[in-house]
């Protein structure tokens, strides 16, 4: 189980944050929003290699020492981002990868505009 | 930048401070050399000895031999050598590592000492010198009993030396010396101070480092010795102590590779100890010291990735080893000073060439370092908050007979007990009372700010903005821990703008509330209320109660009252600012605070917006301003006041608190100063434009809206535009992305976001009431005075003066227009060159309403094609609007396409007297030619005569005059003339002969009479002349009679300049008889004729 999953806006504005626990949310929060340094770091590296986004899976963002920070970029330029606890040895890159692509459906099933009028902001280009 | 030279200010008085416990020992962290002592040197009052010395210390760059060296007199006494043990049988070691040892052996014992020596070979009292020398040899020796360090002796010699075996005496000398001195001959050096002496030195110095190195190989030879009487149940501290001197020998030695592969051993025997409460410090310490050496080496031989992970497995070891719970922040700041030394060394690293990234800098150790600084100070905070009535202990527990410890990482009251149970526990509580004691001193805050001002510095370096503000932010926040305030503000409000522009509301909210602390316990206005302004605001996260709390405050504040105080405030602080806030009722100062809203997320919004894109001048600009208020309780204002570009409105749009100026209100009553939470508040403007601005964009330059009064205080927030703050772009971004619907609303409300501001209006002219009609024959004929009827009339109520007609080509098309388009009032004369293409503004004088005027326009176009003619009439008329008089300028244009085309097509042929066709015509022989006009123009043409001017070499046979005077010509009708002419020989002309012009005086018909006539001329072609030899003319009646003689004359003429005999012959016709000569032979002369 991640501890705290966030989606954030191509502007880099968070549209959605959830964390257990709850009372360490605006730790969650700062550890996410730093994480974006390195989340734009890589568009930008990818940006000037001209090389088409194909890999969605952004990777281990940063460790610390309690948490794993990873990131996922969607081709509208949404970023999710999923923090894990170190010590959690059972999470692993594949298990990593298919919780964030099941993040990404649920995000698209929210955001779809036309499958549900009044969702939460439609995404042109999911 | 401003910001870093403040945050750096703050962290000069900590970097003076004195080395705390926790600090690793110099002698650990600096590169160990090997320690050359030099004696005999006399460096105060001997000049020669002081330039030797100095060749030694002076430039000791990278490429001279790594030795440290110190002068000492040559009776010095050294560090006395403690018998050799012979059995390790009953010995117990005390620790794992003596606090002393590798000073000892980093500036105490040397590897060498040198003895030096003033003697020449030549010396004339050897023997007393020699055995002078020999004694002081001898002292040295007697100091360093049972050690094995090296001893030499350097004579410093007058003169040059000569090459070695030539100077017999010297070697003899030399041999003898050595033996008094028991020396072998490697180690007798001469100096002679003469012109090379730096040279000497290099090479004495290289001589010295190969037998410090020997020393140093024969000392771990030594140590490794020891180990094999050790056995593994008493003697496992010595294992790690032999290792580690193993290691540090071998780095004396400059021999890293096994100093780091015994660091090792010695980092893996240190956790192999048993580990209890009572030795845990000194295993961590003592760990962290062999951690420290290895992760050096690592990133000295360039293999960074192995001293990470050395680190990383360092800390995975040590992170749980707290030990003694009531000491639990010693682990804390040991934890905390593994973290920065590792930073320390990874930016030295860097420094020397090593390339770090993102996501692997050494900001992340500092950081992680701050971090258990700051659990440092919260664990010194719960568990040293002792009674102020608790004492120090007296005596010291803490202090030793030495003022230092023996072995590293012990207990000062219970040195060298290696037993697990607690002998006496009365002195362990006492002892630790004393450390909690004096944690208490411990400045933790600018342990903490250093920490992460070096990871700000780091993360800057490596494109970590948010990081960098992060940490700026507990910077802050620490700050204010510390009490602060003006430091902590300074952070806080440089970073809040980032949290700002990218919407984490959370963040902001949380930075806010500490800056309102802040503010509050310095009683700074301006920023108080900013940030109360902001955290009653949307773009706050706070609670509901919260937001009331600050609300009160703030009405309190402007209503110039204390404000309550800000919860978990220090309560001494707290009590100072209340003093403060008493201050401020004076009212000393200004008390009118305008602050701009376009940084900052302010609890009112504002919105402007014009009523249309365009006003005409005679009606009045509307606009509306919409208020919301985002604040738990209503909230009212005092003034709101409206700026333009154009200052003169700005009297216009403003509402007052006891408001007289009723009529830019829509419903003057007070109500409207009140803004109620959620609910949008419309306020309706109205004026009347200025006639100068017509053509001019008004703007709104900015919204001001006062809260309080200037009785006791106020606030002024200003919109720059049309309102919008520093949320609004994201906002509008998200409401253009959202397909969310909106619930409804009742019909005099409306939805704030779905309110579009707009800020600017054009003014634009009155609609005019008059109507220009134009009447013309199109199309235009070229070169005519064509002829534009233009009709204006006025369908205004009122007179209306000063008409002015502007009428010609229109601007803006094609340049060769301009210069073939004329345009003229008088159609009597025909224009020229001289007449522009566009008249403007021709004075027509006023009109009546109903009344209408005609004015003739003359358009002489010199090319074929299409051209677009414009009328303009402007006029100016008294109206009113909103019960104020004004003149306006109206005006009002038509534009007319007028296609021009040639009135007619002129064709010419030249034919014979009897019309045949000539491609060439005879010198001196007749003939004819031929004008053709048809008449291409829709409208009938009057030709009203026609004109051939010949070209000097023609000549007219008979009278040239015209055949088609007053002739109307409708459409597709000519009109043909023909004239004879004679063309002289002119010999070969290459192209032909001019013929002349054929000029065309030609109107409309239906012209009036005194429109001009208009020439065509054209330009007749070129005719080719020949030459022929004989000219045959027939002289015919032109009629004959049956039976009656028919007379015929033929005209022979010889028209070369020779004699030409020539036979005629007449061949009759079967019709005639014929009489008279019939066949004749003849010779002509030139010119003449038969």
């Amino acid at each position: 189980m991640a501890v705290c999953i966030e989606v954030i806006a191509k502007e880099n504005y968070p549209f959605y944050i959830r964390s257990t626990p709850t009372e360490n949310e605006l730790k969650f929060h700062c550890m996410v929003h730093t994480s974006l340094d390195v989340v734009d770091e890589k568009i930008s590296a990818m940006a000037k290699a001209l090389v088409d986004q194909r890999e969605l899976y952004q990777d281990l963002l940063y460790p610390t020492e309690d948490y794993k920070v990873y990131g996922y970029l969607t081709n509208s330029k949404v970023k999710f981002v999923m923090v894990v606890d170190s010590s959690n040895t059972a999470l692993r890159d594949n298990e990593i990868r298919s919780m964030f692509r099941k993040l990404h459906n649920s995000y698209m099933d929210v955001v779809q505009p036309l499958l549900q009028p009044g969702g939460l902001h439609p995404v042109q280009g999911l | 930048m401003y910001i870093l030279t403040f945050v750096f200010q703050g962290f000069c008085d900590i970097v003076n401070m004195s080395p705390t416990q926790w600090d690793l020992p110099v002698e650990l962290c600096c590169r160990p050399m090997a320690f050359v002592t030099l004696t005999g040197l006399d460096v105060v009052y001997n000049a020669v000895h002081r330039a030797v010395w100095d060749a030694f210390c002076a430039n000791r760059r990278a490429d001279r031999v790594p030795i440290s060296f110190k002068v000492l007199p040559g009776d010095h006494e050294y560090p006395k050598c403690r018998p050799k043990r012979t059995s390790y049988e009953w010995y117990i070691p005390k620790g794992i590592l003596k606090t002393g040892w590798m000073n000892k052996h980093l500036n105490l014992v040397p590897a060498l000492v040198v003895v030096f020596y003033e003697l020449d070979w030549d010396e004339p009292q050897w023997k007393e010198k020699q055995s002078e020398c020999a004694t002081r040899v001898e002292i040295v020796r007697q100091s360093l009993q049972g050690r094995n360090t090296k001893v030499a002796v350097v004579l410093i010699q007058k003169k040059t030396p000569l090459p070695p075996g030539e100077d017999v005496i010297a070697s003899e000398r030399a041999a003898a010396l050595c033996n008094a001195c028991e020396l072998s001959g490697k180690s007798l050096f001469v100096l002679p101070h003469t012109d090379h002496l730096v040279g000497y030195i290099i090479r004495l110095e290289n001589a010295f480092y190969e037998h410090a190195q020997t020393y140093y190989y024969t000392e771990i030879r030594r140590v490794k010795s020891h180990k094999e009487f050790l056995n593994k149940t008493t003697h496992q501290l010595l294992f790690v102590r032999h290792q580690f001197k193993i290691a540090f020998f071998s780095e004396l030695k400059q021999d890293t590779q096994n100093a780091l592969k015994n660091y090792r051993t010695a980092y893996n025997l240190v956790h192999e100890l048993r580990a209890h409460e009572t030795n845990i410090l000194e295993i961590k310490t003592m760990a962290g010291f062999i951690n420290y050496k290895i992760c050096r080496l690592c990133f000295q031989h360039n293999t960074p990735l192995d001293a990470i992970a050395q680190f990383r497995k360092h800390i995975d070891l040590c992170k749980k080893k707290i030990g003694s719970a009531e000491l639990s922040f010693e682990h804390a700041a040991w934890m905390s000073k593994q973290f920065q030394a590792f930073g320390d060394l990874f930016d030295e690293a860097i420094k020397l060439g090593l390339t770090a990234i993102q996501t692997q800098n050494p900001g992340f150790y500092y950081q992680q370092a701050a971090y258990y600084a700051q659990e440092r100070k919260q664990l010194a905070k719960s568990l040293c908050n002792h009674e102020a009535s608790v004492m120090y202990p007296n005596p010291d527990p803490l202090e030793t007979q030495t003022g230092v410890l023996d072995f590293y990482g012990q207990r000062s009251w219970r040195q060298g007990i290696l037993s697990f149970d607690l002998s006496d526990p009365e002195k362990e509580k006492v002892g630790v009372l004393a450390i909690q004691l004096k944690e208490r001193n411990v400045a933790h805050s600018e342990i903490i700010i250093t920490l992460l001002s070096n990871a700000v510095a780091q993360f800057k370096k490596y494109k970590c903005p948010r990081m960098k503000s992060h940490l700026m932010v507990q910077m802050g926040e620490e700050y204010y821990y510390a009490k602060d305030y003006t430091k902590a503000l300074k952070l806080l409000d440089y970073v809040m703008c980032d949290y700002r522009s990218e919407g984490w509301w959370t963040l902001l909210t949380s930075i806010l509330t500490t800056a309102l602390k802040c503010s509050y316990l310095m009683a700074q206005l301006k920023d108080y209320i900013t940030y109360s302004l902001e955290l009653l605001g949307r773009a706050s996260t706070l609670k509901d109660d919260q937001k009331s709390r600050i609300e009160k405050n703030l009405i309190n504040v402007l209503m110039n009252e204390s404000p309550d105080p800000e919860p978990d405030c220090d309560t001494f602080a707290g009590k100072t600012a209340q003093k403060l806030w008493a201050d401020r009722i004076s009212l000393a100062g200004s008390n009118v605070f305008t602050i701009g809203v376009q940084d900052f997320v302010p609890f009112v919004q504002c919105k402007a917006k014009f009523h249309a894109p365009s006003f005409h001048v005679d009606v009045p600009v509307e606009f509306d301003i919409y208020l919301k208020a985002d604040c738990p309780h209503p909230i009212r204002f005092s003034k709101l006041c409206v700026s333009f570009n154009n200052q003169e409105y700005n009297q216009f749009c403003v509402i007052e608190e006891a408001s007289k100026a009723n009529e830019v209100l829509e419903n003057p009553t007070q109500g409207k100063m009140c803004l109620v939470p959620g609910k949008t508040r419309k306020l309706l403007f109205k004026f009347v434009a200025k006639t100068e601005d017509v053509g001019k964009k008004i703007e709104i330059t900015s919204v001001d809206l006062a809260l309080g009064n200037e009785t006791g205080r106020c606030v002024v927030l200003n919109w720059q535009g049309g309102g919008g703050d520093a949320a609004s772009s994201q906002e509008a971004l998200q409401a253009a992305r959202s397909f969310k619907r909106r619930p409804k609303l009742p019909d005099n409300e409306v939805h704030w976001d779905s309110i579009i501001i707009q800020a600017s209006t054009m003014i634009i002219s009155r609609v005019p009431n008059i109507s220009v009609h134009l009447q013309h024959e199109p199309p235009a004929l070229t070169n005519e005075m064509y002829c534009l009827v233009v009709t204006v009339q006025s369908h205004e109520k009122t007179q209306i003066r000063d008409v002015k007609l502007t009428a010609g080509l229109k601007p803006g098309q094609d340049a060769n227009l301009t210069q073939k388009t004329h345009v003229t009032l008088h159609g009597t004369e025909l224009c020229d060159e001289s007449y522009p293409a566009l008249l403007t503004d021709i004075p027509v004088g006023d009109l009546h309403p109903g009344e209408q005027l005609e004015k003739m326009l003359y358009v002489r176009c010199g090319t074929v094609g299409s051209r677009m003619f414009l009328v303009y009439v402007s006029y100016l008329i008294n109206t009113t609007a909103e019960e104020k008089e004004i003149v306006c300028k109206c005006h009002k244009d038509e534009t007319v396409t007028i296609e021009t085309v040639f009135p007619f097509d002129v064709a010419v042929k030249f034919v014979s007297a009897k019309f045949e066709h000539l491609e060439r015509v005879y010198a001196d022989i007749p003939f004819l030619l031929m004008t053709d006009l048809l008449s291409a123009s829709p409208w009938a043409l009057t030709v009203v005569s026609s004109e051939l001017q010949l070209a000097p070499s023609m000549t007219t046979v008979d009278q040239l005059e015209s055949q088609v005077d007053n002739v109307v010509l409708q459409t597709g009708e000519s009109a043909s003339e023909c004239f004879c002419l004679r063309c002289p020989s002119l010999g070969n002309v290459e192209g032909g002969v001019a013929t002349g012009h054929y000029i065309i005086s030609w109107k409309r018909t239906s012209a009036m009479e005194n429109i001009p006539v208009i020439r065509t001329v054209i330009t007749l072609p070129h005719v080719i002349v020949e030459n022929i030899p004989l000219h045959v003319n027939a002289d015919l009646p032109s009629f004959g009679r049956v039976r009656e003689s028919l007379p015929v004359k033929y005209h022979l003429q010889n028209k070369t300049d020779f004699v030409q005999d020539v036979e005629i012959s007449v061949e009759p016709s079967d019709a005639f008889m014929f009489s008279g000569l019939k066949q004749s032979n003849q010779s002509w002369k030139s010119s003449s004729g038969f």
